[in-house]
């Protein structure tokens, strides 16, 4: 897999959506490709991290330690970016990620995106939308999983 | 150390300055008669007159007494010359051997400066005072008693002569004399104060200069260099004025000198003249007495240029010898005398144990009349116990100091069993005591040569060496009052490290890397350090058996073997540049370094004979596009320039050029510099980095084809400039880290560089290598004053090296203060356990750190408030006990 089909992955995520292949493909060329084998841990919840990544190839799991154990909240696949929130904002990861199959994920240190999101404002926006979406729905997972397994109704939300 | 400079000459030359005034005077004869024979040669030989029948009895006639008056000034010619190069050689060796002996004593002079005055004295100073400064006395010396003489000499004869012509015309000629003797040493005399000036003027920018670059990240940190600019622009226009006005007076002086020696010729012409138009003077004689007088100019102009050259070189010496003229310089004996030996009658017995007791009685250190640094300390300190220091205020590294034998009390006394320990030489204390200060200073050498450092003594004098050149080195120190100790000897007392050879210190040394928790950050050197196989064929075989582990490992293990790509002679390499994958070798020296591949000619052939010259160019090409697309947008300066791009962002309007000019006239019209532009491109890509999918399998190919025929066909001058990787052979040109990896870590691995480390280190403990990297690893160059360690490191390697050295009494001075909590715990550790039954004085940073120890001396400003037991001391009530309490 090229550079170019890197580009293409990065296209297609919304955050992108409107940036200049120019621009994306420095990105690229600036940030590593890694692969993780099936079972490994991308990071965990707590720790502190200073990279995000966008998977460009394969799938995993977001899990978050709840009091009842790990909790399978998302599956990530191609072209999905995880773990900016750790890099936006200074704080541990707000849950872990395991790669479920072989994963090729970009990894996009702190430096550089920043460089990006103050370079192009369009994706501070798009941040914004993506962090609400993906609030809303982690929310709503959680408040169903909840009701399923019969938690009173004062489970973290 | 002599006042003046003729003295300091006198002193230490005067036979030769003798041997020299003989050798001119013999000289003299011949050059009369070299001057003498030509007149012979045209009047008597050419002229045909006044020739002899026979020379020492042999026949001659006209010619043969030509050519035998030819022969005569030929021979003449010969000894002149002769003479000339005999007493030019003889004043250049004499000037030498005593510029030499001059800074060979400054120098030693410098070493008993005591120490305080380092604190008013730079480096900038000191160093053109012994290097420039004193230069032009060299060729001053051999000049200086001859000249004058000879010269004053030459005049005396001329006046004699002009007396004897006529003794009022000779009165006439010298009439002016006493006047210039008067006038120009008063002229001069400003010269001499503006010279004066000038020294002290360039001795303030050379401090200067001294300043700027040890504070050079000041500088830049505060955006000052406008300011510095401006100062050395004032301190030059300084030098320039006082330049100009000596230049002035100089010239001034000359002119005066000149107008006054033509003065003389018009009174011979006007009273002259008129004696010899009234008869009383014949008018021979006035000729003879004009021609002896235009002679006399010339001694004369040679006389006043020696004296303002003796005047020059007199201030210079005076003003370099009065900055090296201190009451308080240390006694000599103390710093370079040979140590007292316990048995009378052996000298390399070793110095006397300091143990006992150590005495202070009334002590005062203070620095030119400001208030005291210590005052009225007395205090009792046991020498086979442990004293700690703790306190407030100023002073307590000054007592450490004290105690080290760095420091000298401005008054009170310091006995030692009874004995002045003042008068203690330093070959005693020095191999005795080690003290470790906040800031140790390490030398511009290798690490092991630092921690060897306590241990240098003088090697035993061996005599006059059997080598003629050694012997002629020896001849030479001695004439100039040197020493005859060769610096290159064996200097290490083995014995005090507690060895027997370099074998068993090498082991000591990395035991004491372990003490003081150094030994990982040696491995680290170590494993970045190449080594030569042919010195250290033990290590480069362990080494390729660490490699064969390696390989091993990494074959059975596949999690392991996916993080590194091993160089495979049949295989390319993608996580390794083109280059790399091509010469398949480390290039040693510039020929084949990567950037220089695309014009070398070799290469170039290589590419041609492989048939993809054509191909690569048109990667350049693809890569020149790439990266002037992916970086042109970005900011002059811009870190990714730095970080990422081939083409750095000076030369990017130049690629975009030549882009241009290819999109016009395709690529194979591109002149000769713009190819090579585009050629050194490809050398760099590292595929599995730069992901930019330009090299196709079939183009891997090709270019594993060339690396054979690169090998094949490599012309003999040429091997020696690269170091083919042969998985069986040790690469002398790269890292042992390399040599034991054989190959490039995996890229876009998660953490394969912290996996592989670790798997390299426990490889390397399995082979038993770990301390052949150490070894290794000492050998890691400091750099200036230890600038390429961390402070961390440099604190560690202090205390290893005063350890090294077994020392009676260790003084610490918040020696451990810049180390993290847990490497601090873990180095005490390793000094107590060092200490057991031994002398330890520790200037602590914390109050606490005092409970280890048997003895607390509690400071404050300057003076001793309370001493005990720890115990007894941390009372309610105490200094001590505030003290633990605010920590």
């Amino acid at each position: 897999m090229s550079i170019i089909d890197e580009v293409e992955c990065l296209r297609r995520i919304p955050l992108f959506a409107n940036i200049e292949v120019p621009k994306l493909k420095l990105l690229a060329f600036t940030s590593e490709r890694i692969c993780f084998p099936a079972g490994d841990v991308l990071f965990r919840q707590n720790e502190m991290g200073n990279t995000a990544y966008i998977i460009l190839d394969g799938e995993a799991h977001v899990l978050v330690d709840t009091p009842g154990g790990p909790l399978d909240v998302a599956t990530l696949r191609r072209s999905d970016i995880v773990g900016e929130i750790a890099i936006l904002c200074d704080v541990p990861r707000t849950a872990s990620v395991i790669a479920e199959t072989d994963l090729t994920v970009l990894c996009i240190s702190k430096d550089t995106f920043f460089r990006m999101v103050m370079e192009f404002p369009q994706i501070g926006v798009e941040i914004m939308r993506v962090l609400a979406q993906r609030l809303e729905h982690t929310t709503r997972q959680v408040r169903q999983m909840a009701a399923a397994v019969a938690v009173p109704a004062s489970a973290p939300a | 150390m002599e006042t003046s400079v003729y003295r300091f000459i006198f002193r230490y030359s005067l036979r030769q300055q003798v041997v020299l005034l003989i050798l001119t005077l013999l000289s003299f004869p011949f050059l009369y008669a070299s001057l003498d024979l030509p007149k012979q040669i045209v009047n008597n030989a050419i002229g045909g007159k006044n020739i002899p029948n026979n020379i020492l009895g042999y026949p001659v006639d006209q010619i043969g007494y030509l050519m035998v008056l030819s022969g005569a000034f030929l021979a003449l010619v010969l000894i002149n010359g002769w003479f000339k190069y005999k007493i030019n050689t003889y004043k250049g060796r004499l000037g030498e051997r005593m510029l030499r002996r001059l800074r060979y004593e400054l120098y030693a002079r410098i070493l008993r400066f005591p120490l305080p005055r380092f604190r008013r004295v730079s480096s900038g100073e000191l160093i053109p005072m012994i290097t420039a400064e004193v230069e032009p006395l060299g060729g001053f010396i051999g000049d200086a008693l001859a000249v004058p003489v000879f010269q004053g000499g030459t005049l005396l004869v001329y006046i004699a002569f002009i007396f004897m012509q006529d003794p009022i015309l000779g009165g006439a000629a010298v009439a002016l004399y006493p006047f210039q003797g008067w006038l120009i040493p008063r002229l001069q005399r400003t010269v001499n104060q503006l010279g004066k000036q000038r020294v002290r003027a360039m001795r303030q920018i050379s401090d200067r200069i001294g300043e700027t670059v040890s504070g050079v990240q000041e500088i830049h940190a505060h955006g000052t260099a406008a300011w510095h600019l401006a100062d050395i622009s004032h301190r030059l226009g300084d030098v320039y004025d006082i330049r100009f006005e000596i230049y002035q007076r100089k010239f001034f002086i000359k002119f005066l000198n000149n107008f006054i020696n033509q003065l003389t010729p018009f009174f011979f012409y006007a009273i002259g003249g008129w004696l010899v138009i009234h008869g009383s003077l014949s008018f021979g004689a006035l000729v003879a007495v004009l021609a002896a007088y235009k002679d006399l100019a010339a001694p004369w102009k040679e006389l006043l240029d020696w004296y303002q050259q003796k005047e020059d070189n007199r201030i210079k010496y005076e003003q370099v010898v009065e900055q090296f003229h201190l009451p308080d310089l240390l006694d000599e004996t103390l710093v370079a005398a040979p140590p007292p030996p316990d048995t009378p009658g052996d000298p390399a017995a070793p110095p006397p144990r300091l143990t006992g007791t150590l005495s202070f009685t009334a002590v005062t250190l203070a620095d030119d009349g400001a208030t005291p640094v210590l005052e009225g300390v007395t205090a009792d300190i046991r020498l086979d116990r442990h004293t700690a220091i703790v306190g407030t205020g100023t002073g307590r590294d000054e007592m450490a100091q004290l105690i080290a034998r760095l420091l000298l009390p401005t008054s009170g006394q310091i006995r030692w069993n009874g004995q002045d320990f003042t008068r203690l030489p330093e070959s005693v204390t020095g191999r005795r005591i080690a003290y470790v200060g906040p800031q140790p200073h390490l030398f511009a050498a290798s690490l092991y040569e630092n921690l060897l450092y306590g241990l240098r003594r003088p090697p035993p004098d061996s005599g006059a060496p059997a080598d003629s050149h050694a012997r002629h080195r020896r001849t030479e120190s001695l004439a100039a009052g040197n020493t005859v100790l060769e610096p290159d000897g064996d200097w290490i007392d083995y014995a005090a490290a507690g060895c027997d050879g370099p074998e068993s210190l090498e082991t000591r040394v990395t035991a004491l890397l372990r003490t003081v928790h150094l030994d990982d950050d040696v491995y680290a050197m170590g494993l970045n350090q190449t080594i030569d196989p042919d010195q250290r064929p033990d290590i480069a075989a362990r080494v390729l058996a660490a490699r064969q582990a390696v390989e091993t490992l990494l074959t059975a293990n596949p999690k392991l073997g996916r993080l590194v790509e091993r160089f495979d002679p049949n295989r390319f390499n993608t996580n390794a540049s083109v280059a790399e994958n091509l010469l398949f070798g480390t290039p040693v020296g510039p020929t084949f370094a990567i950037d220089a591949l695309a014009a070398n000619d070799y290469v170039l052939y290589v590419l041609d004979k492989a048939g993809i010259s054509r191909s690569f160019l048109e990667v350049g090409h693809q890569v020149a596009e790439t990266m002037v697309e992916l970086f042109s947008g970005l900011p002059p300066g811009h870190e990714f320039f730095e970080r990422f791009s081939f083409i750095s962002f000076a030369d990017l309007p130049a690629f975009q050029a030549i882009l241009a000019q290819v999109t016009k006239d395709g690529l194979d019209r591109l002149d000769g510099e713009a190819r090579t532009r585009l050629m050194t491109l490809p050398f760099r890509l590292v595929p599995a980095r730069h992901r930019l999918g330009l090299l196709t399998p079939e183009k891997e190919a090709n270019l594993l084809a060339a690396r054979r025929l690169f090998a094949q066909n490599l012309p003999a001058d040429l091997r020696p400039a690269v170091e083919f990787f042969d998985p069986r052979r040790y690469n002398t040109a790269a890292t042992i880290q390399d040599n034991i990896l054989f190959g490039k870590l995996v890229y876009g691995q998660p953490q394969a560089q912290t996996r592989v480390s670790a798997m390299m280190a426990e490889v390397v403990e399995r082979m038993d290598l770990r301390d052949c990297i150490i070894t290794v690893g000492l050998n890691h160059p400091v750099g200036i004053a230890g600038s390429r360690l961390s402070g961390a490191q440099r604190q560690k390697a202090a205390i290893a090296r005063a350890l090294l050295k077994n020392p009676d009494l260790l003084v610490l001075s918040e020696a451990t203060a810049g180390l993290d909590p847990r490497t601090q715990a873990r180095i005490h550790a390793g000094i107590h356990e060092n200490r057991r039954n031994r002398g330890l004085v520790w200037v602590v940073q914390q109050p606490a750190m005092a409970k280890n120890l048997d003895d607390v001396l509690v400071m404050k400003s300057g003076r001793i408030v309370e001493k005990g037991s720890y115990d007894t001391l941390n009372k309610d009530g105490t200094l001590f006990h505030e003290l633990m309490r605010a920590d």
